[in-house]
């Protein structure tokens, strides 16, 4: 197997007496889907923001290794390295679209921004792209022009992976993508994703609390609790022969529902 | 130095402001000249003129003022509004400073809303009035993050703005303060010019100074500075006048302000910088002094 994408050891990081992640280690390969399930509370988020550089942990190390290979620590790369690498190697999809979009701009300018942002300045060109995009998300290529609020829920969603797809990142990180919406509308938009990242060969890291989404997406999974990663190991693996007791757990609960 | 009650400048040090402000004020002017299009804080004084009538264009004259300079004061083009008048006799009483209105004659000319038509030179500066010097203001309204992305040039986002005007309108829409970017690093706002007057930015010999009285803010682009408006490869940046000539000088070239000459809808155009236009009727009564309308020679305008 090639050299890891991200690879992170020892990530401690605590809100007052609180142990977000404690003792935490990951790492991600190029194009592989990695779920991190839990529940709620139990570190995903604070996780995915401290591999993603927006949060500095009390302790350990994450490094990304670009393209050619250098190994680059995200906690000590500068500022604007950082920006550069998440627009560009890197994408966020975000539990809220209104949180990953531009809500004053229309469809075709959000899914634009990331290319105008790495310097593409032909209007037809990221037109055309932005069209082609709206396409492979499943949004008719007519709405071009609307504003992303007049979008349902499962649309903004789209939208939203649409907009950071669009430069072809190597990692994307996705916090909850299909929280909030209808069971219907989640799984057409996790059918839509694994098409996605299986055509384009992109490594996900994949917050979800839903054990389903993991098993459908994900070649590997992580169990957290309380900060801590209780389990870990190839999907299937994980969910019909649970070690843990709490994932033995979290397995029977879903089981059950 | 300063000056007792009774000085020539009525009592106040010349040009107003006291030598260390005006020093502190030259201190942000060379670190702008030094950074072309980026925003400088500044220590901006209270003005004897309300935020608005250009109080940060008149500390920043204030403080490159000398006392053989000629100043000229326009507003929208013209010498003869209430603000151009008041300014040019603010710094007439606190500086004894000669006021003109010709353009050739100015050292120093302050400006709200244009640039004048006739070509600056390497012995005049230019001193704008900036209501809003931030060019990104309307799309990021988080300053922290504006001066985050001026610092790593971070302007996909105005880009975007270009994007949707043309997606709505089919042309970007920005007639006033068309961003630009200087020396191809920074963006900046060119204060509410025309859209018309932005290639005129472009390599200017004069030293162009943007002061923002409200904001704190001093900018500059120094003389020959490449100045470009942003646009795109298949949407060039087009400098849009109104197509018609000047109903006073002919004139076919010069930014036009359209006037109502009656009230049943009357309307016509005219040059938009008085001096300009003035001098090419001048010229045109020189040339042709056999023509049927009376010169207008009497007097010089200075
Ligand atoms: N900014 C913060 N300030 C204080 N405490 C925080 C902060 N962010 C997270 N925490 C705490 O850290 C712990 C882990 O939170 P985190 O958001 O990572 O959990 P999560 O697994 O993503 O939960 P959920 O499934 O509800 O999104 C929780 O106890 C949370 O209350
Ligand atoms: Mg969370």
């Amino acid at each position: 197997m090639s050299a890891p994408l991200l690879e992170a050891k020892g990530l401690n990081l605590a809100f007052g007496a609180v142990r977000a992640l404690d003792d935490v280690a990951i790492d991600i390969h190029p194009g592989e889907v990695v779920a991190i399930v839990g529940e709620s509370g139990s570190g995903k988020s604070s996780l995915l923001r401290v591999l993603a550089g927006q949060m500095r942990p009390d302790a350990g190390t994450v490094l990304y290794r670009d393209p050619a290979g250098t190994a680059h620590p995200v906690h000590g790369m500068g500022e604007a390295a950082l920006r550069r690498l998440m627009r560009t190697d890197w994408g966020f999809v975000h539990q809220n679209a209104r949180d990953g979009l531009r809500m004053g701009v229309s469809a075709g300018g959000n899914v634009g921004e990331r290319l105008m942002a790495i310097g593409a300045r032909h209007y037809g060109g990221i037109r055309e792209e932005a069209t082609e995009w709206l396409k492979r998300v499943e949004i008719d290529p007519a709405r071009i022009d609307h504003l992303p609020r007049t979008f349902s829920g499962g649309m903004q969603q789209r939208l939203q992976i649409a907009r950071t797809l669009v430069t072809r990142p190597r990692l994307v990180f996705m916090d909850e993508p299909t929280g909030g919406l209808d069971v219907s509308v989640q799984a057409r938009l996790l059918d839509l994703i694994r098409a996605l990242v299986a055509d384009l060969g992109i490594a996900v890291l994949l917050v979800t609390h839903d054990i389903a989404a993991a098993r459908l997406l994900a070649h590997r999974i992580l169990v957290m609790r309380r900060g801590q990663v209780v389990e870990h190991g190839l999907t299937d693996r994980v969910l019909d022969d649970p070690q843990h007791p709490y994932t033995q757990l979290l397995v029977a609960s879903v089981l059950a529902a | 130095m300063s000056h007792e009650p009774g000085s020539p400048f009525g009592g106040y040090n010349f040009a107003y402001l006291d030598e260390n402000t005006k020093r502190m004020i030259r201190r942000a002017l060379l670190k702008a000249v030094a950074i072309p299009g980026h925003q400088v804080p500044f220590g901006a004084r209270e003005m004897p003129l309300p935020y608005g009538w250009g109080t940060g264009g008149i500390q920043v004259t204030a403080a490159i003022l000398g006392p053989r300079d000629v100043l000229k004061v326009i507003d929208q083009g013209a010498d003869d509004t209430t603000n151009a008048v008041s300014i040019r006799r603010f710094f007439s009483r606190v500086a004894g400073v000669r006021g003109t209105t010709r353009t050739a004659e100015a050292t120093i000319i302050q400006t709200r809303h244009r640039i004048p038509e006739t070509p600056l030179t390497e012995a005049q500066t230019l001193v704008y009035q900036v209501p809003m010097p931030e060019p990104l203001f309307r799309l990021e309204p988080r300053l922290a993050e504006t001066r985050r992305m001026h610092a790593l040039a971070d302007y996909g986002l105005m880009h975007v703005k270009l994007y949707e005007d043309i997606a709505r309108h089919g042309h970007v829409s920005t007639a006033y303060s068309y961003p630009v970017m200087v020396g191809g690093r920074y963006l900046m706002s060119p204060s509410p010019i025309p859209a018309f007057d932005n290639p005129k930015m472009h390599r200017m010999p004069a030293l162009q100074l943007f002061g923002a009285g409200r904001e704190k803010k001093i900018y500059a682009v120094p003389p020959y500075t490449e100045v470009r408006s942003l646009d795109f490869e298949d949407h060039p940046f087009r400098p849009h006048r109104a197509d018609g000539c000047c109903a006073l000088c002919g004139s076919t070239t010069s930014y036009l302000d359209e006037v109502l000459t009656d009230d049943r809808g009357g309307r016509m155009f005219v040059c938009s910088d008085t001096d300009y236009c003035e001098e090419r009727q001048e010229a045109a009564a020189t040339a042709a002094p056999a023509s049927t309308t009376p010169a207008p020679e009497t007097e010089g305008v200075a």
